[in-house]
Order: C-alpha cells, then sequence, then structure tokens
C-alpha cells in the first residue's frame, strides 16, 4: 500500500472521482496549472482539461455563488476556498442559499456541492492564514461539516464527502498537509460521515479532538501515561452531525472530558460538545468538563504558538481533570 | 466648467445607448426591432400580463383582509416580467427575484400551487416554509425565490455554465431590480459570466426604487446598462412597459448566447406602479405626482391599444378573461383555505436528505411538547 501525505490523499480522492463522474469540476482560485497553493490539485487540470478544473476570478462569493449554480444543474462541484480565512465573502451563500435550497424548496433542489478549505495556524500565517472556522458552519442548519486528521481518512471521508447528498464543508489541517503521512489504498473507499475513532483507548479521561489538534492531544496523552493518566483520544473526523454515540460511550466509560480545539473557546465548537455530554452523561461525570482551545481574541502572527492549544497546554488539563 | 479637467475627453464614457423601443404611442410598431409576434402570440402575452395584474390586485385585497401574510408584487412592471419570459427557450432557466410570478405561471406553475404557496399550507410545495412569493417549480424551469436581492445572479450562472460544460445549449434568464445591482452577487455574476462567456440574460428591472430608495442611491452611473461593457457585456436600454421591445431585445440577447458570445445586460426601463410589499407605505418617501408619467405609459393599456388597432381585441373579450381569472382565482383560495398547515414534522424534513439524530431528537421533543398559541394564523 503506498504511503501518502494528506495532500497525495485529498488529490488522489478528487482524481477518482473525477475520473468515475463526469459531473464532477474543481472550482477555485490558482486550481489550475499551479495545482492550488498547496498543491492539492496538481495533475487535475492536466487530466480533465480546463472546462472541469476551472481557475476562477478571485471572487470566493462569485465561485460559491456560480457553484450552488452549476449544482441546481446537476454538476457535483468541489470548490476550493483557497484559506478558510478568505470564506466569508461567500458566507451568504453558504448559509442562506446552499445550505437552504433543499429545505425551501420542498426537496425540489438538493444543492449539493463540497467546499473544502484548509484550516488552522502554526504555519506563520498570520491572522487571515491560520483561522479554524467551523463553528460557524456548524450553527448553520442544512450543512455538514469533516475534518479528517490523517491521509487515510482524508481520502475515504472526501469520497464519502462527495459521494453524500448533502452540502459538505471539507476542513483540511493545513499543519499537517505534508506531516500527516499514513498508508493509503490505492482503490476506492469510504469513511462514513458521522464517524468518529477511538484512536488511543484510555480508562481515566476522554480527550475530543480534531484536524491537526489531534497529534496534540495524542502527544499529550502519551507523556500523561507515563504520570499515570491513561486518555482515551478521539478523533471526531466528522464535525456535524457529530458521533455522539461514540463520545457518549468513551465519556460514560471514564467519566472525564477534555476538549480541543484550535478555535477561540466563546461559542466554539467545544461549548456544544460539552453541552451534548453534561446533557447526556452529567450522572457519569466525576469532574467539570474542560476546554483547551484557541483564545478569544484574532490568531497572531508571532506569538501564534501561545494562542494554539498545543500539548503543553493539554497536558496539564488532562492530568487536573482526571485527578479533581 | 468642465467637470473632469484632468481627464482626457477621449477617456469619457459615451452618451447612453438609446433606449430601445417597438410600440409607439400611435400603436404601430418600429420595423427595425419588430420582434414579429404572431397574433395568438401576442394575444397569449397580453392574457398573461392581464393575469398577472388581476391576481396581484386579489392577492393585495386577501392581504388586506389578513387572509395571507404578506405580497411583493408587480404592478407597471408586467411587459418587462412576462416579456422577457415569453423570449426565453422552454429549456431555457429562469432565476427570479421575487417580483415574478406572472413569469412562474406562464411557464407552467399551476395557479392552485401558486395560491397554496401563498397561504403557506399543507399542500403548498415548499411546504410552509417560506412567505409567500417565494415559489419553487423545477419542472417549469424556474428556481427558487429568496428573499435576499442578488444572490440568484451568480447562481444562474453558474446554471448555465454548468450547462455548457455538459455541452447543452441552455441560457438563463435572471431577473433582478436596480437596488440589487448594488448587490456583490450582481458584480460576481456579471464577471464571472463575462470571463466564461455564460449564455446568460440579464435582467435588470429598473423600476426607479428599491423599497424607499431611488436609483440615484444605488449608482452614480447614468444608467444601469452602462454597468456592462466594465465586464465585457453589452448593456442594452429597453423600454420595459413596451413588450414587444422586451421579447425582441431579450430574443437576441438569447441568440447572442447560443452563437458562444456569451451573457447580455438588459435595463428594462420600467415603474414600480405599488409599494415594495404590502408591508411598504410609499406615501412616506414619493410623492403620488410621480406615478402620472408612468400610469400614462401602462404596459398593459399600451398592449390593449395595440390588439384594438389590429381588431384582436375588445370589451367582450376582456371581460371574459377577467371573468376566468377570478372565478380560477376564487376556487384556487377556497381550496387552499380548506387545507389544513403543513404537519409537524415537515419542520424537520428536507433540511438534510435524512434527518441525522439531532433532528431526530428535536421532532420528538416537539411532537411531545406543547404546541404554540394560534401558532398557524
Amino acid at each position: 500500500m503506498p504511503q501518502m501525505n494528506m495532500v497525495q490523499a485529498v488529490n488522489e480522492a478528487l482524481r477518482s472521482a473525477m475520473r468515475r463522474d463526469k459531473r464532477v469540476v474543481v472550482l477555485g482560485e490558482d486550481v489550475g496549472k499551479v495545482g492550488g497553493v498547496f498543491r492539492v490539485t496538481a495533475g487535475l487540470s492536466e487530466e480533465f482539461g480546463e472546462e472541469r478544473v476551472i481557475d476562477t476570478p478571485l471572487s470566493e462569493n462569485g465561485i460559491v455563488g456560480c457553484a450552488v449554480g452549476m449544482a441546481l444543474y446537476g454538476m457535483v462541484p468541489v470548490v476550493e476556498i483557497q484559506f478558510s480565512d478568505f470564506i466569508w465573502p461567500a458566507y451568504d451563500q453558504i448559509v442562506n442559499e446552499l445550505a437552504k435550497y433543499r429545505y425551501r424548496s420542498g426537496g425540489e433542489y438538493p444543492a449539493k456541492l463540497v467546499i473544502r478549505t484548509p484550516v488552522g495556524g502554526g504555519i506563520k500565517g498570520g491572522h487571515y492564514h491560520s483561522q479554524h472556522p467551523e463553528a460557524a458552519f456548524i450553527h448553520v442548519a442544512g450543512l455538514k461539516v469533516v475534518c479528517p486528521s490523517n491521509p487515510y481518512d482524508a481520502k475515504g471521508l472526501l469520497l464519502a464527502s462527495i459521494q453524500d447528498p448533502d452540502p459538505v464543508l471539507f476542513f483540511e489541517p493545513k499543519r499537517v498537509y505534508r506531516a500527516a503521512k499514513g498508508e493509503v489504498p490505492e482503490h476506492d473507499y469510504l469513511v462514513p460521515l458521522e464517524s468518529a475513532k477511538v484512536v488511543r483507548p484510555g480508562r481515566h479521561v476522554t480527550v475530543l479532538a480534531y484536524g491537526a489538534m489531534l497529534y496534540e492531544a495524542l502527544d499529550a496523552a502519551a507523556k500523561a501515561a507515563e504520570k499515570g493518566v491513561e486518555a482515551e483520544v478521539l478523533d471526531l473526523r466528522t464535525l456535524w452531525p457529530v458521533d455522539i454515540a461514540a463520545i457518549v460511550t468513551s465519556v460514560k466509560h471514564t467519566g472525564r472530558l477534555v476538549v480541543v480545539h484550535e478555535a477561540p473557546r466563546t461559542c466554539g465548537f467545544g461549548a456544544e460538545l460539552v453541552s451534548l455530554v453534561v446533557e447526556r452523561c452529567f450522572y457519569h461525570l466525576e469532574a467539570p468538563p474542560v476546554r483547551v482551545t484557541g483564545f478569544d481574541t484574532p490568531f497572531p502572527y508571532t506569538l501564534e504558538m501561545e494562542y494554539m492549544p498545543l500539548s503543553h497546554r493539554i497536558l496539564p488539563a488532562l492530568l487536573d481533570c482526571a485527578k479533581s | 466648467m468642465d467637470p473632469m479637467p484632468d481627464i482626457p475627453a477621449t477617456f469619457r464614457s459615451e452618451q447612453p445607448a438609446r433606449v430601445v423601443r417597438v410600440l409607439s404611442d400611435d400603436g404601430t410598431l418600429d420595423p427595425r426591432h419588430d420582434p414579429r409576434l404572431s397574433e395568438s402570440e401576442v394575444l397569449e402575452i397580453y392574457r398573461w400580463m392581464v393575469t398577472t395584474r388581476q391576481l396581484d390586485e386579489r392577492l393585495v385585497a386577501l392581504q388586506r383582509q389578513g387572509r395571507i401574510g404578506f405580497h411583493v408584487g408587480s404592478l407597471g412592471e408586467e411587459a418587462a416580467i412576462i416579456g422577457a419570459a415569453f423570449a426565453m427557450r422552454t429549456r431555457d432557466w429562469l432565476f427570479p427575484c421575487y417580483r415574478e410570478f406572472g413569469a412562474a405561471l406562464m411557464r407552467g406553475l399551476p395557479l392552485q400551487t401558486f395560491v397554496d404557496n401563498m397561504f403557506g399550507n399543507a399542500n403548498d410545495t415548499v411546504r410552509g416554509r417560506q412567505m409567500p412569493n417565494h415559489s419553487t417549480h423545477r419542472a417549469s424551469g424556474w428556481a427558487s425565490v429568496s428573499s435576499p436581492v442578488g444572490t440568484q445572479i451568480t447562481q444562474a450562472v453558474g446554471f448555465s455554465w454548468g450547462a455548457k460544460i455538459d455541452g447543452k445549449d441552455v441560457a438563463s434568464l435572471v431577473y433582478f431590480g436596480d437596488g440589487a445591482t448594488s448587490s456583490t452577487d450582481f458584480h460576481s455574476g456579471m464577471n464571472f459570466a463575462g470571463v466564461f462567456k455564460v449564455p446568460v440574460v440579464f435582467l435588470c428591472r429598473n423600476n426607479g426604487w428599491a423599497i424607499s430608495v431611488p436609483v440615484e442611491r444605488q449608482t452614480a452611473t447614468r444608467t444601469f446598462a452602462e454597468k456592462g461593457p466594465a465586464y465585457g457585456i453589452p448593456g442594452v436600454r429597453v423600454d420595459g412597459n413596451d413588450v414587444f421591445a422586451v421579447v425582441s431585445v431579450v430574443r437576441e440577447a438569447v441568440r447572442r448566447g447560443e452563437q458562444g458570445l456569451g451573457p447580455t445586460l438588459v435595463e428594462a426601463i420600467t415603474y414600480r406602479m405599488g409599494g415594495h410589499s404590502t408591508s411598504d407605505d410609499p406615501n412616506r418617501y414619493r410623492a403620488t405626482d410621480e406615478l402620472k408619467p408612468w400610469a400614462e405609459r401602462d404596459p398593459l393599456e399600451r398592449l390593449r391599444h395595440y390588439l384594438e388597432r389590429r381588431v384582436w381585441w375588445d370589451d367582450r373579450k376582456e371581460q371574459a378573461l377577467i371573468a376566468d381569472i377570478d372565478q380560477r382565482f376564487r376556487a384556487a383560495v377556497a381550496a387552499a383555505e380548506k387545507a389544513p398547515p403543513p404537519a409537524l414534522e415537515t419542520l424537520f424534513e428536507d433540511v438534510y436528505e435524512k434527518p441525522p439524530w439531532h433532528l431526530q431528537e428535536q421532532r420528538v421533543e416537539l411532537l411531545r411538547g406543547v404546541r404554540a398559541p394560534s401558532s398557524h394564523s
């Protein structure tokens, strides 16, 4: 089985989906000849031509608005937003149009498309190349939100997202685009949406993480184990609808919860995860749930490693939670 | 005094384009742009224009009686709306703003379906999820209405662009008002359509007003049509109260698309004779005097004058048509008022193809819970 990084795995998924179904088109800024600023779409233009791998004008609103129209026609657009920090001009089209089309048309128009976009910090990108905006999309009725952490999941989840009947926001953690490597089958396979994965079993505390922060959580868990605390780490993979059954099973088992995410804390996805757990597992909890997150500040340039909820911040939270 | 002394005269835009007009005051047609419609075609157009106006008046009355919650009408704009839709081919698609129900009916939206949408009842195909006038009708190539004024513009471009990639000759007609030319989607849609030569007819209904804001507050350009050339798109001005001119110009725009020449911007100059909607009181911001010159250019009157001159129409036919509309509308309203509200479960359907766990939970919560006081009135 070939070793791949996430960039290659996503590229594989796109190539395979485009080979199988000529309705699949890729559009975005610089996705053509240069293959995207992260090279995720490298080689697609050569194989499928400029009509299906489309370098667009620099307008996220235009890209998503046109993609919605293409989807209404029956195409399956896979949009690339170059950095998730640039997605906001398209927010109206995503929230009011894409996410609502099926509902507001009584099911006559399912506007199915996938929006791929790199997320997260740790790459010296400052405020405009580092945001992790999942909460703003999880909050929107009608969207599904996915965030893989490794090449295997990236390919399987992207293929599943393209096949899924609903619009999907597909967040790619750019800090581990090339750092996360693993075996990826050459054949097509699906990683089902709405399925979390226990990546490290444990009995003292549950840690929920996703994307690049999964590795920080795993690092903290390994260090905690040296101190006798066995953390169970879940990679959520699909953020919404989240795999609530897997979360509840784990928390009922451990009785303690730590949630990790890069995005700011207030009204972040961690707030929802803690609420869901408290509603379902209150009598199993032995300590207050803890959020280890980005701060409620804009994303900083120089001090980004202080801003991010890295292992050094997760570890004490984990130990405190396990011992309180 | 020269207002722009530093700019060489050659850089300045030219005089605004001439307004295309076909139907003259004496009821004759200008042969240069005459779309050469047959008697039956003209009568079909006229019937839909009358239908639109008759329904408008009746729907406003229903709203005033408290029987429907809202109506956004097209009084005075019937020629622009019906004429443009008539010029499109059956295989083409229409992307409405929210003021064009007449075009939907002409394209095949059944009257009962339209009226059920006005009531938001159990038979409403959008299941009471949207305000009145927010219809959807896929079978007649009618996209779904949303309230933001410009979002349909980029979608119309994407639709025909998708068809183009698919090797099909399908044009889109997208309606929007003068206000929407200020929106992001107007800029994006025009720009993308220009770059990719997408066969789209951008139909700007310049009706003078965006709720209370006049066109001078939407743009500093003298016309809306002149925005086209900045995107590499020809901009045409047309008398929007002259249905022959509208049909002629839009047909030409469709032909351009067919020939691979891409999009056309059409500015249909007309006037919003009513309020923005039944929720609006135009007396607060415009004098009644302003309506007078436009009332004299009423699109129905002008067309009727032509029909009578050709001896294709008379009072008896007019009365019969109105009686027929009245009878069918009353029947549709009676049926719509008898229909119950949508079932509670429908609240959770179509958010996704299948309701995920959280919507299943919330559905149980709603069904087991206490009903809202007078929730469906």
